[in-house]
């Protein structure tokens, strides 16, 4: 009984439409956007947003967390202004220096942690994160110290990316490849071995499944995003301050992962969004931002532990199931009379 | 030269005993579910910021104190109640989330109530320094170290030689056995919240006098005493004690010997080598997971 | 079915020698010995507590044994993580499911082919054309072992929305994506009715026809009696007979163990 069934290429269709939304988006967004201030919104939700996708392939997918995200970022972003300020290099080997230091040093972290399970994670991150942002504040020679320091422009082949509307392109086309890359990575051989370890570490090494080896893969992977990250907010801002590499700002990515949605790739960018925005929109409430982030959080582990995206979605497929059998109830209730 | 080192040894284990609290409060919470309670931190700075609120409005000292230890327990098991408890069952990383979310809150809130500056307590017996072998010692350490002294031996009396700690020892062991003869583990929960609380509070009002307070003194007292209980073996109690005094002389050796800017980063160092080399912790038993 | 003398063929897919566990003071296996011929079907019966799915957990590597040698194929793989035991073809079920429930029912079967595949993150990122045709004959191959396993209602199901019975057999599927050699089934039958167990017996055959041998815990006697070429009953940790169904039934060590306390002799 030979028979080639014809299978939807899994979480592809709704995925591939969500890509094509996003593109159009992007597309679209610059001729709608005058204001420079809306441009820069924009531009800081797309950064978020693939540090989050990144972020989530860590937390939402293979089920381990960093509270320490923020220190790669740090890393990233002080390689690209110490190093071409100091020590004259270019920026894109700077960018790629740091992105190899962060790779290297999450690298060195993972090794003794990944051998044990759940909490040590979370406190060697928090620890890794405040060490770098000691180093930071510490280390004013070269950095500044908590004043921060300014960073030269970004050169790509001689060119110079300064304005609003060039770093916009750029960083839409990064936030495109990063959705698309992250789909893919989702339903590729690597990425269901991610997804079957958080499901079941057991089940997954019994098929084979290097546990440690893929923790430690995904983690360094994320970090080394964090970092190129990092670099490109840097260039972009022109400065750097200590604060990106706080455990406030780390929490806060966290919780763009978590309301958006874990292992959920456009529930990343909904949190992005939404996180994005609320800070602003808090800025007046001096100190109540950090309450709302708290209470964001725990809210939404009780009331939607799966995030906004998937409840939403499932909500969605519940009312879809609720009026078929409505419909098919009705039909036979016909056939009935 | 001696003398020095009796300075940095003596501030290190008045330091350490407040990690140790903090670091016991982990541990309560933790032998009762299995949470680690990221908002231990956030107890030891309520305790040290309300007894300075309390002071300031008029309370007698020990009055104040007191407050300052009932009020931040009454906010541990409101925090059991309306936060833990809903999501008993779900994944380790959803709890950790909830309980950073609840330290944020607490944090927040504290922010907006007292804003961000530092606040002082008075020390409880003066500030003439006393000498010993050349070292001038605070007698506000004195007290540090004596008081958490007794609150060792009191909960190792408790949880040893009362029907109480009895029942929340086993509780912890084996929580489906212990509902079975009749222990209720509900009762356990918030009171293991409610305690591990006071003693983070506790903790935080004696070391302000010497240490000062702010909002967001909370983050790395509560992030040491993690580390000191990690050190221990998470769940040890005996382990939580050494992992205090441990971290809190580390670090004070550090900063005089060293550099004081980097003192923070030394417990942090010390984590990592000992995950490295001692994963299970000076006082953890190995365990093997079923399936 | 032909039953086998117990001199076993040249070297057996699996030698266990004085094999023993200890957890804290209480020994769970103890000393066992047994071999298992290429292709047949063996079971480990025994009542509850006399280490069975400890024994399973010892040979697939989750337990590291404190004494004891196993020899897959003559070389001793003893103390190896099930990850390297996996790459020499043993694959395994659970008896309390092991099931990612946060994938679907067809991802599942597919991560079981996980060693057969091209792991590389960055041809998965970009969609590396020769990775994408292999996953999408993966699809088909996952479709087919679903349907070999008399899952084929439940394609494009989630985990977490199937029955016992149906996820039990998702396991089998699972393992049997492997392409193992050596197949350790722990319980398959638990708490399925008379005729999801009819079925599974079935599918056991099945699978041990197309030349994989399987190892069988199980607690439904009849199937047990019916399938199995040797039998090796556990008591206390310690092995009690080994033999042919045969053999066993008349044992009289294992006659006192199971009936000798009054007991039903088809339920121990």
């Amino acid at each position: 009984m030979i028979r080639p069934v014809i299978l939807r290429p899994m979480a592809l269709r709704p995925a591939t439409l969500g890509l094509v939304a996003l593109a159009v988006l992007v597309l679209v967004l610059p001729l709608v956007i005058s204001n420079s201030f809306y441009l820069d919104l924009v531009i800081r939700i797309a950064i978020n947003a693939i540090i989050v996708l990144g972020l989530n392939l860590l937390i939402g997918f293979a089920g381990q967390i960093s509270f320490g995200h923020a220190g790669f970022l740090g890393i990233g972003a002080y390689a690209s202004a110490v190093l071409p300020t100091h020590f004259g290099w270019p920026p894109l080997l700077a960018l790629i220096a740091g992105a190899a230091a962060a790779a290297a040093l999450a690298a060195v972290m993972a090794w003794p942690i990944f051998r044990l399970k759940g909490h040590y994670l979370a406190m060697a991150t928090l620890g890794l994160g405040i060490i770098l942002n000691l180093i930071f504040r510490n280390e004013a020679s070269y950095t500044g110290g908590p004043d921060g320091m300014a960073v030269p422009a970004m050169e790509l082949f001689g060119l110079q990316l300064s304005r609003d509307r060039q770093w916009y392109w750029v960083i839409a086309a990064l936030l495109l490849v990063s959705v698309w890359a992250s789909l893919n990575i989702i339903d590729s051989p690597f990425g269901r071995a991610l997804r079957a370890l958080h499901g079941s570490d057991v089940a997954a090494r019994v098929v084979g499944v290097d546990i440690a080896r893929y923790k430690m893969a995904i983690f360094v992977m994320s970090a080394t995003f964090a970092s190129i990250m990092g670099s490109i907010t840097a260039h972009y801002v022109g400065f750097v301050t200590p604060n990106i590499a706080d455990f406030f700002h780390s929490v806060e990515l966290v919780t763009m992962v978590v309301v958006g949605g874990m292992a959920s790739v456009f529930g990343s960018l909904l949190g992005a969004v939404l996180l994005t925005i609320l800070p602003q929109a808090l800025a007046t409430f001096e100190g109540w931002e950090t309450v709302a982030f708290g209470a964001i959080l725990i809210l939404c582990m009780i009331f939607m532990p799966r995030g906004l995206l998937p409840t939403l979605a499932a909500r969605l497929g519940s009312l879809r199931f609720a009026v078929a059998r409505l419909r098919a109830g009705r039909s036979a209730g016909e056939s009935d009379s | 030269m001696l003398a020095q080192f009796l300075q940095y040894l003596f501030s290190g284990i008045t330091i350490g005993a407040t990690y140790a609290l903090a670091a016991l409060g982990f541990t309560m919470i933790y032998n009762a579910s299995t949470v680690i309670n990221f908002a231990q931190g956030e107890f030891i700075m309520l305790g040290g910021m309300l007894a300075v609120m309390f002071q300031q409005a008029g309370f007698p000292l020990p009055l104040a104190v007191l407050l300052a230890i009932i009020v931040p327990s009454l906010v541990g098991v409101l925090m059991e109640k309306m936060v833990v408890e809903p999501v008993r069952s779900a994944d380790t990383v959803n709890i950790i989330i909830i309980t950073i979310g609840a330290s944020l809150v607490i944090r927040g809130v504290v922010q907006v109530v007292f804003g961000k500056g530092a606040f002082m307590l008075s020390s409880f017996s003066g500030d003439t320094p006393v000498e010993i072998g050349g070292a001038m010692i605070m007698p506000q350490s004195f007290w540090v170290i004596g008081v958490s002294a007794l609150v060792v031996v009191g909960l190792w009396y408790f949880f040893t030689r009362t029907l109480t700690g009895k029942a929340m020892l086993a509780t912890s062991f084996n929580r489906t056995a212990a509902e079975l003869v009749g222990i209720n583990t509900s009762w356990v929960l918030w009171m293991s919240f409610a305690m591990s609380a006071a003693v983070g509070a506790l903790g935080g009002v004696l070391v302000t006098p010497l240490t000062m307070t702010s909002y967001d003194s909370g983050i790395m007292l509560g992030l040491k005493g993690f580390v000191a209980a990690v050190v221990g073996g998470l769940g040890s109690g005996a382990g939580a004690l050494v992992g205090g005094l441990l971290v809190g002389v580390l670090e004070a050796m550090g900063a005089g010997y060293l550099s004081s800017s980097y003192k923070d980063a030394l417990p942090f160092v010390l984590i990592l080598l000992i995950l490295f080399f001692l994963p299970r912790g000076l006082f953890g038993s190995r365990q093997t997971e079923r399936v | 079915m032909m039953a086998r003398t117990s001199t076993a063929p040249a070297t057996p897919v699996l030698s266990v020698r004085d094999l023993s566990i200890n957890f804290g003071g209480v020994r769970a296996v103890q000393n066992v010995s047994f071999d298992i011929a290429s292709g047949c079907i063996y079971s480990v019966i025994g009542p509850n507590g006399a280490g069975k799915t400890t024994l399973f957990n010892l040979i697939t590597g989750v337990y590291v044994p404190t004494a004891g040698e196993i020899l897959l194929d003559g070389q001793p793989v003893q103390g190896q993580p099930p990850h390297r035991l996996a790459r020499r073809g043993v694959a395994r079920t659970f008896q309390n499911l092991q099931v990612c429930l946060n994938m679907t029912a067809l991802e599942n079967v597919m991560v079981g082919a996980h060693l057969r595949l091209d792991r590389n993150v960055l041809k998965a990122a970009f969609r590396w054309p020769s990775l994408r045709r292999a996953d999408q004959a993966l699809h088909q191959e996952a479709a087919e072992l679903m349907r070999f396993v008399g899952l084929e209602h439940a394609l494009e199901a989630r985990a977490d929305a199937m029955s016992y019975g149906a996820l039990k057999r998702l396991e089998i599927a699972r393992a049997l994506a492997m392409k193992p050699r050596l197949l350790f089934l722990d319980e398959p039958a638990a708490g399925l009715n008379p005729r999801e167990t009819l079925e599974i017996d079935e599918l056991i055959r099945k699978v041990a026809v197309s030349g994989v041998t399987v190892v069988l815990v199980e607690h439904d006697m009849k199937m047990v009696m019916s399938l199995s070429d040797r039998i090796l009953v556990l008591d206390y940790g310690k092995k009690l007979a080994e033999g042919t169904a045969a053999e066993i039934r008349q044992d009289p060590a294992v006659i006192a163990a199971y009936l000798g306390a009054g007991a039903a002799g088809e339920t121990p």
